[in-house]
């Protein structure tokens, strides 16, 4: 009894607790990063008073929210009010148990790893309805119904940007899909391993694809018409105020990260080293892990400042008539590729 | 299933795959070419397209099985296929007048009939009952959405919503059916099914399920008591699409009757062959009395073909080889005379007030255009089943196929209810050459004529040429035997 | 397959919640709150699907029931204000004739099963037996299965949902009409600055 299921109950209490901790900083952090990046393509300083550098800003920001007093509007639907931002951040922490950022360092390692990331950020867009609807008042539920409709338009091309890398892989395990990409297009060149392998390479355009859907699936600019302030204020999020809203803005930069771990799983090596020898291999998987989810952070923090926000039917247009056909094009073209040369 | 199975498969399946890619790629044609042309183009293409299959399936088509037990391809599959192919293409032929003059260019409208024939013609080709039903849906969604075409019309959107509503409803009970025959017997393959309740031991669910399928089939072929949908989505769909829903999925759902109680279910005769009596008598009365308090042609017609389903299952109830070939004889020729007579319809336009669809509207056709009258009469004559004509071989063959089995009083009934039946038929002669005419009718279009034409020298000369119809008929219902 | 020790609890637990909202759904006076409880439902389902070694069913169900179906609905439910007094009406109304069709159907229901008794015997023996989950995901297997030997199905089920597309398309797609203007992005594009653009020297105090 002990050994069968106490223990092991136990330990992966303490991964996920783990897990859990060092996200919530690094989230912290990452939020600081995202406001320097913004302030210094402006020209300006961005966060600095607070601690050295202004590095703790995103705790005296948290000490502010959890202080403020909770306002929930007379005609909200309470219960699901409050649901909602609570929605948001648990299942965007839920997708990350799945995720492995070193081998064998994930809370599951389960078959269908790839499918459950994809399951649980498809739910995502629940909070953000739940939200609309419940605060009863019209730019929240205006802001919800394009938010939904864009998270599952962009959900298509991603599902089928997965697809293509599956194909490649064989499975749906999320560390066979990082170890696949020990052999690619530089190995049948009869180069050593380096980042030559990854599937960056050999699947560019779906590389791109997946990049920008990314930034669609998580709202992030130029696709934040969700929550476009000129037009919708602050979208499903008006009516909300201290903690929860919190839990929304934490729920969000998560679904960010992991949209980042997605990409590094799926296109650049996960834990692997750019490079397969010496000074490369010293350092441990999890420091490239973390390398490369910068990296990617970095160019959604640059997308943010460089790029205009897109008009709503602009978005659907891309979605629907670009990616879309682009994505089933290369699934096809992949399937056959590779049935062709017997790669697979 | 190995490569070199669905290769073969594939070879076998050659003439649906054709339609299937076909009409995925006339749907990339309708949205690229001028949206003025659309309709015309791809019309004048997805005709080409049936055409190339059929002569496809006519010269190099094998027959055999396929997809692992799923399809089947043999001699009754290729002259049910033959004669839903003829539906499909002379329907969607008589559609090209009509869509220039009613506005009615939706280039979409000839790939679903493409679309709903693929699923016909996989309908007759099923071999177990995953297939069937599946074929079965692919046909049905298309032509509820064909039914609502004429989406600004309130009738054509009430027949498309009841069409829906009923139809899903009959595929339900099928589907509940067909599950309880997989319960009971373990199978879906009608050769397996046929195996389990061999020598006419079957268990009491296997005969619930014979029961449901049976009522979602005769919902497809409109046989009493399941006909309440025929005459409103008849009357209230567009002409053309009328006139294919009187041809082509008949074809296919009788056909596909005719296959599962033949085959799967031909142990336990005696349990279908009692329904099936029942929706034969039902049908022919309720067609033959219904039809003679009607005043518009359409619902008149919807009347007519519910008899003519009677009629055809009389054949089937007998459960013999004559009784098969009778079904298949009767279905090609009711399939002559419908669409020479929907042709008739299509053409009864006036300058002024467009497509009529009174019967009183013929009054005087005689008078202004003997050459039409004098087919019509004869197609009507047909209809009725007056001898030589060709109405009269179907019934002949079906009829004779009863008494032989030993149906005598199902035979009495179906001659008494056509000798009633032959009352409203020949109302319309009798309008057409003795009563007062009204206005003319514009000249019909050349493809018009063409149907009217044709359709008037097969009832005409089927006595002719019946003889080889008649054979080929005989030895394909040999198949089930 | 038994379930036992803490996977039996699981079970239970995942059942009774979905059981128990699913019932929610019925009873709840707010369509959104059912919807909600569907969702609920639908989740447990998914769990369900992972307990007994069915993680790839689980998943799908979760992203395409909850992930796109529910919000469809949820959407639609939203947007409609379901006036709740006609709804009771009508079942009032109905309810008698819908409580004796299901009698009826009970009754008959039941005379076949105690009249045929449930123990069916399976004919023969199953074709494959369940392969063991570890040695083979069944990501595989269903793939196999399902592009493989039903290929023929597989086909049939994506003709079927296209006729349901174009027929979406047929029935409600309205031409643009004139007053709503459109993007045309070829034309942005391939727009030439040499003749969008007009360089005018104004004259000071002139004006255009």
């Amino acid at each position: 009894m002990f050994e069968t299921y106490v223990l092991p109950g136990i330990l992966i209490l303490v991964h996920s607790l783990a897990l859990l901790v060092v996200l919530l900083v690094f989230t912290a952090f990452i939020l600081y990063a995202d406001r320097k990046i913004w302030a210094a393509v402006m020209s300006r300083r961005g966060p600095n008073v607070v601690g050295p550098f202004g590095l703790l800003q995103s705790f005296a920001d948290l000490l502010k929210f959890v202080i403020k007093e909770p306002i929930i509007p007379s005609g909200a639907n309470k219960g699901i009010f409050l649901l909602a931002p609570l929605v948001s951040a648990v299942l965007a922490l839920a997708a990350w148990a799945v995720i492995p950022v070193q081998q064998g360092w994930a809370v599951a390692n389960i078959n269908v790893g790839i499918l459950f990331v994809f399951a649980v950020s498809a739910l995502e867009v629940y909070g953000v309805i739940m939200a609309g609807w419940a605060s009863n008042s019209k730019y929240p539920f205006l802001g919800a119904l394009r938010s939904a409709a864009q998270m599952v338009s962009y959900e298509v091309s991603i599902g089928f940007v997965i697809v293509t890398v599956l194909l490649l892989v064989g499975s749906l395990n999320m560390t066979d899909i990082v170890l696949s990409q020990q052999d690619g297009l530089g190995t049948r060149l009869g180069l050593p391993n380096t980042l030559l392998d990854w599937h960056w390479l050999g699947l560019f355009p779906m590389f791109v694809i997946f990049f920008i859907s990314a930034l669609a699936e998580t709202n992030r600019p130029p696709f934040d018409l969700v929550e476009a302030e000129s037009e919708l204020v602050a979208g499903h999020m008006i009516e909300y105020s201290s903690t929860p809203y919190m839990l929304f803005m934490l729920g969000e930069y998560i679904a960010i990260l992991l949209m980042c771990a997605l990409t590094v799983i799926l296109f650049m090596g996960g834990w692997l080293p750019p490079f397969d020898f010496a000074p490369f291999t010293w350092l441990p998987g999890v420091f490239w892990f973390m390398f490369k989810l910068c990296l990617v952070f970095f160019m959604f923090a640059m997308v943010k400042t460089i790029v205009p926000r897109y008009r709503y039917d602009q978005l659907m247009r891309l979605g629907w008539k670009v990616f879309l056909p682009i994505s089933l094009f290369m699934v096809v073209a992949t399937a056959a590729f590779l049935k062709l040369t017997g790669w697979a | 299933m190995t490569a070199q199975e669905l290769a073969q498969s594939l070879v076998i399946a050659a003439p649906e795959l054709l339609i299937a890619i076909g009409a995925m790629a006339l749907l990339m044609v309708g949205v690229f070419v001028r949206k003025e042309s659309a309709n015309a183009i791809v019309t004048s293409l997805t005709v080409a397209l049936l055409v190339a299959a059929l002569g496809w399936m006519v010269f190099f088509a094998p027959m055999g099985p396929a997809f692992g037990g799923a399809y089947v391809h043999d001699a009754f599959t290729f002259f049910m296929k033959m004669l839903v192919l003829i539906g499909s293409i002379v329907a969607l032929v008589m559609s090209v007048g009509f869509a220039r003059e009613e506005k009615f260019d939706r280039f979409e409208f000839p790939i679903l009939i493409a679309l709903s024939t693929l699923g016909m013609m996989l309908m007759v080709s099923a071999d177990n009952l995953l297939s069937l039903y599946m074929a079965l849906e692919l046909q049905s969604l298309a032509l509820y959405v064909i039914a609502a075409i004429n989406r600004d019309s309130a009738r054509s959107t009430e027949a498309g919503l009841k069409y829906f509503v009923l139809g899903a409803l009959s595929s339900g009970m099928m589907l509940y059916g067909i599950s309880l025959i997989y319960g009971f017997t373990g199978h879906i393959g009608f050769d397996e099914i046929a195996a389990a309740v061999t020598g006419g031991e079957r268990s009491i669910g296997v005969l619930f399920g014979l029961v449901f399928l049976l009522t979602g089939l005769a919902f497809k072929i409109s046989a009493v008591p399941f006909h309440m949908w025929t005459p409103d989505v008849y009357e209230g769909a567009p002409t053309p699409v009328t006139a294919f829903f009187a041809a082509a999925p008949k074809m296919a759902a009788m056909a596909m009757l005719v296959r599962v109680v033949m085959d799967a279910f031909q142990p336990v005769t005696a349990d279908w062959q009692q329904i099936i009596v029942f929706i034969s008598i039902a049908s022919m009365v309720l067609g033959a009395f219904a039809a003679i308090g009607q005043r518009n042609i359409k619902r008149l017609m919807a009347y007519s073909s519910i008899g003519h389903m009677g009629y055809a299952l009389v054949g089937l109830a007998a459960g013999t080889v004559a009784g098969v070939q009778g079904v298949m004889l009767y279905m090609a020729i009711y399939l002559a005379m419908t669409l020479g007579t929907f042709a008739f319809i299509l053409a009864m336009r006036r300058k002024d007030e467009g497509n009529v669809e009174q019967i009183s509207d013929l009054a005087g056709y005689a008078s202004n255009n003997p050459l039409m009258a004098a087919i019509l009469t004869a197609l009507m004559f047909s209809l009725a089943g007056i001898p030589p004509l060709a109405g009269f071989w179907g019934k002949w063959y079906v009829f004779l196929a009863a008494v032989e089995a030993g149906l005598w009083p199902l035979a009495i009934i179906g001659v008494l209810s056509s000798v009633v039946g032959a009352y409203y038929y020949l109302r319309i002669v009798k309008i057409m050459w003795f009563d007062d005419a009204e206005g003319r009718f514009v000249a019909p279009a050349g493809e018009l004529r063409l149907v009217m034409g044709a359709s008037g020298v097969f009832v005409l000369a089927y006595i002719v040429f019946g003889g080889p119809i008649a054979a080929y008929a005989e030895a394909a219902a040999r198949t089930f035997f | 397959m038994l379930l036992t020790g803490i996977a039996a609890a699981f079970f239970y637990m995942f059942a009774f919640i979905a059981v128990a909202s699913s019932v929610m759904v019925v009873v709840a006076r707010n369509p959104v709150h059912s919807v909600l409880y569907l969702i609920l439902t639908f989740f447990n389902a998914s769990a369900l699907f992972v307990l007994t070694g069915a993680e790839f069913l689980g998943m799908i169900l979760l992203a395409v029931y909850v992930g796109a179906v529910a919000v469809l609905f949820l959407f639609v439910v939203m947007m409609l204000e379901v006036n709740r007094v006609t709804f009771r009406k009508g079942i009032a109304e109905y309810a008698p004739i819908g409580v004796l069709v299901g009698v009826v159907i009970a009754a008959q229901l039941l005379i076949v099963v105690v009249g045929q008794s449930l123990a069916i015997e399976p004919s023969g023996t199953p074709a494959l037996p369940t392969p063991d989950p570890a040695a083979r995901p069944n990501t595989a297997a269903l793939g196999d299965i399902l592009y493989t030997d039903y290929v023929y199905f597989f086909q049939i089920a994506g003709l079927v949902l296209l006729v349901a597309m174009i027929g979406a398309i047929v029935l409600t797609l309205r031409d643009p009409r004139p007053h709503i203007k459109r993007q045309n992005i070829g034309e942005q594009v391939a727009r030439d600055p040499e003749k969008a653009v007009e360089l005018v020297d104004v004259e000071s105090g002139k004006g255009l």
